[in-house]
């Protein structure tokens, strides 16, 4: 379910998600033994020996923190610009960084068992529902004694705080979620980007009506379509019934969540048919084709196209209730966090904090090739390409921000029932009822 | 696959060989006791103790989130939830059974067919051999990839060349049997290779009493060779048994197991393994997989027992 990680705005990933996820299965396969055996904790002496990669250089120093990242080396720019993040915190610091580089659906996958384990001191994580779990269950490090951090502000803040009011998490970047067309298409046909409800239904209207699929959409992998249940939810019933219906605190069989279901099915005729067969990597395509006029996903769109994303613009997903607006958003934040069974606490928090700086943001996107959108204010833009400058402002001018469904709630409930409950769902529009109630019993069996 | 019932028969075997009057020399005991109690530490250690633990997680609640005592007991709760609010569970079980029935009776019957001609010694033989045989050394996770060339909706070869647009891996009506075709293309290779190297052990002079007595080929077929092939097409047996039920790898690499393509192995693994650490839910789809897995395991025993004493 993990999703491909934010790599930019240019082609960062050269690996394809799926060679990843073979690679991964067999160490999931072991993993699953031992977890079935009780054993769980074992498994994450696996996780822990196979990066040990070393940061490199001799770090004359206070101490080494272990720093374990979730991009393999070899994947491009994810992965260069956190080994140039804990070389330049070596330098500066003078600790030794030891860098434990695991594939991104591996550390994911396995992440119970190595923080049960003997994690790395510092480690690269999301902000969230799981973040916080871990937090409740007291498998990271309390780290509001270093919060505030320079350029990092209160959204950032707000974010990185789990459910008892600290903080357990520094955030380095992040990416939104928005509705991405070619500008050439777009200009091609007079159209503009819609800012109300009549203009959006207005523009897919004349889009149909020149035989262009208003929105491509794929949902093989399971996870994309949630990109949109949130942000019909977030556009209809606000932003807090949101995240306190991802918290498990409302009904799912409740008329708000019916609401958004029956909006989905008006507007699914706008959508590509048989969105369950293809992937999102196939739906960008359409879109890139200008088969389909519009794609709501992630900025690493791009990376589905091989270009550069010149031709690309977004707009943030229409106001479809006037009293509720359109401020909010999915930007997943990606950031690190303090294990706490790591050895060296204070190395890692100190490290930690250098992480939320500008500095540290800098170092990453002045080694990669691709660079990230920085949390943190006063990092250089310079590098941004105009997509991630956009990305920056239209985030920067959103009141509230949501991490995804699956970042936002617990991982059992958005990977064993809103997946194919939403693929039911696409497959059977009709049966609103349905679906809600189901979802409902098992989100009750889970939460409960 | 085969090496699975190899296992309990070695053990089977060590133990007969100590005659109890014949007592024997030290050395000889030793040997005898390391070899049947070490690999019975090694089942009990890797089978009994996991099976054992499964089913006892299978009862209780857990994230995987602190010690054991953690795990909250409830139960048959699981159970419960399984049959009753877990929408995946039935088709599963539906699509399993669908799997076993689809491998004998296509690519298990098709299999055997092409051993019998290939049998025959006809020119090129040995390269139909290879060529049928070709897809079994691959894993199944990149059959899936090679089949996604071919059923993608918008740029798959299929759709291309007939100029359809139906959405093979999509479509929950259709994406079982697309999968099913893509394992029966393995399938059908494996079935063969197995069947033929039994071919070859047939005493030819069966095949020449039955050509005497008039016997025309089919008939020696069906009343000659497949009844003295009978050990062989037990393992053939097994081999389709165990292959549907631990159908997992082909789905998983397709959608994870959903969408149509439900079947119980990859249940387990979304529950389990993965993101999602449902450990007690998991642990109950597993023990009910390991039931119907006995099932089968029982009856294929009972044969083999009977045909022992028979012997």
């Amino acid at each position: 379910m993990s999703r491909p990680r934010p790599s930019g705005a240019l082609g960062g990933t050269s690996v394809p998600r799926s060679a990843l996820a073979t690679r991964a299965a067999t160490r999931r396969t072991i993993l699953r033994g031992a977890a079935l055996s009780g054993l769980a904790v074992g498994g994450a002496s696996l996780l822990a020996a196979c990066g040990g990669d070393s940061g490199g250089g001799s770090g004359s120093g206070s101490g080494t923190v272990k720093f374990g990242i979730n991009e393999a080396e070899g994947v491009g720019a994810a992965h260069d610009r956190l080994a140039a993040i804990a070389k330049a915190y070596q330098k500066e610091s003078g600790t030794t960084v030891e860098l434990n580089a695991v594939d991104h659906n591996t550390f994911q996958e396995s992440i119970n068992t190595y923080l049960q384990g003997t994690p790395d001191d510092v480690f690269t994580w999301f902000a969230g529902f799981r973040m916080s779990q871990f937090a409740e269950n007291g498998l990271i490090t309390d780290l509001s004694d270093i919060w505030p951090i320079d350029g990092l502000n209160d959204s950032f803040k707000q974010a990185s705080t789990a459910a008892d009011g600290k903080q357990y998490f520094v955030p380095i970047s992040y990416y939104p979620w928005a509705v991405f067309y070619r500008k050439s298409v777009f200009e091609k046909n007079g159209w503009e980007a819609p800012t109300t409800n009549d203009d959006f239904m207005a523009l897919m209207d004349d889009m149909q009506g020149k035989g262009i699929t208003p929105f491509a959409f794929g949902d093989k992998d399971g996870w994309p379509a949630m990109g949109t249940f949130d942000i019909l939810n977030m556009r209809l019933n606000g932003f807090d019934f949101h995240m306190s219906l991802m918290a498990g605190d409302e009904a799912w069989d409740g008329d708000e969540v019916k609401l958004v279901f029956d909006t989905w099915r008006k507007l699914l005729p706008y959508h590509q048919a048989d969105p369950l067969g293809r992937t999102w990597q196939e739906a960008a395509t359409s879109m890139g084709k200008g088969d389909c006029g519009m794609y709501l996903l992630g900025t690493f769109v791009v990376d589905a196209l091989g270009e550069n994303g010149e031709d690309l613009d977004f707009f943030t997903f229409p106001e479809l209730d006037s009293s509720i607006g359109s401020d909010a958003l999915d930007a997943p934040i990606d950031g690190f966090c303090v294990a706490a069974a790591g050895k060296n606490q204070e190395g890692g928090k100190a490290m930690a904090k250098w992480l939320g700086s500008a500095a540290a943001a800098d170092a990453g996107n002045n080694a990669a090739d691709a660079p990230f959108i920085a949390a943190n204010e006063g990092a250089s833009t310079s590098t941004y390409s105009d997509l991630q400058k956009k990305s920056a402002e239209v985030v920067g001018a959103a009141a509230n921000i949501a991490q995804f469904m699956d970042r936002d709630t617990n991982a059992d409930f958005a990977s064993t029932v809103m997946i194919p409950s939403i693929q039911e769902f696409l497959k059977n529009p009709d049966d609103i009822d349905g679906v809600t109630s189901s979802i409902q019993e098992q989100a009750a069996s889970i939460f409960g | 696959m085969a090496h699975i019932d190899e296992a309990p028969q070695q053990a089977a075997a060590a133990a007969p060989k100590q005659g109890r009057e014949k007592r024997l020399p030290a050395r000889d005991r030793i040997t005898v006791i390391l070899m049947v109690t070490v690999p019975l530490l090694f089942v009990l250690l890797l089978v009994w103790v996991p099976a054992l633990g499964s089913v006892a997680l299978s009862f209780g609640k857990w994230n995987g989130f602190g010690d054991l005592d953690t795990i909250e007991w409830v139960g048959f709760q699981n159970y419960r939830d399984i049959a009753t609010i877990y929408p995946p569970f039935w088709p599963a079980i539906q699509h399993n059974l669908i799997w076993l029935g689809f491998l004998f009776l296509f690519p298990t019957v098709l299999g055997i067919l092409l051993a019998v001609v290939l049998d025959r010694e006809m020119r090129g033989s040995r390269f139909y051999q290879t060529a049928f045989y070709m897809p079994v050394v691959l894993s199944l996770a990149l059959i899936g990839f090679i089949w996604q060339l071919f059923y993608s909706r918008d740029q798959g070869l299929i759709n291309d060349v007939f100029g359809t647009q139906v959405d093979w891996y999509g479509d929950p009506e259709i994406n079982l049997w697309a999968v099913l075709l893509a394992t029966a293309w393995r399938h059908t290779g494996y079935i063969m290779l197995i069947y033929l190297a039994g071919l070859k052990g047939v005493d030819a002079s069966l095949r020449e009493a039955a050509a005497v007595d008039g016997a025309g080929e089919v008939r020696t077929f069906f009343n000659v060779i497949f009844p003295v092939m009978r050990p062989i097409n037990m393992v053939v047996v097994v081999i389709v048994v165990i292959e549907s039920l631990r159908a997992f790898d082909l789905v998983w690499v397709i959608n994870k197991g959903r969408n149509g393509l439900e079947v119980i192995g990859a249940l387990v693994a979304q529950n389990v393994i993965g993101e999602a650490t449902r450990y007690g839910f998991g642990s109950a789809l597993a023990v009910i997989m390991m039931l119907i897995s006995s099932i089968f395991i029982t009856i294929y025993l009972r044969t083999v027992f009977r045909e022992e004493r028979r012997g």
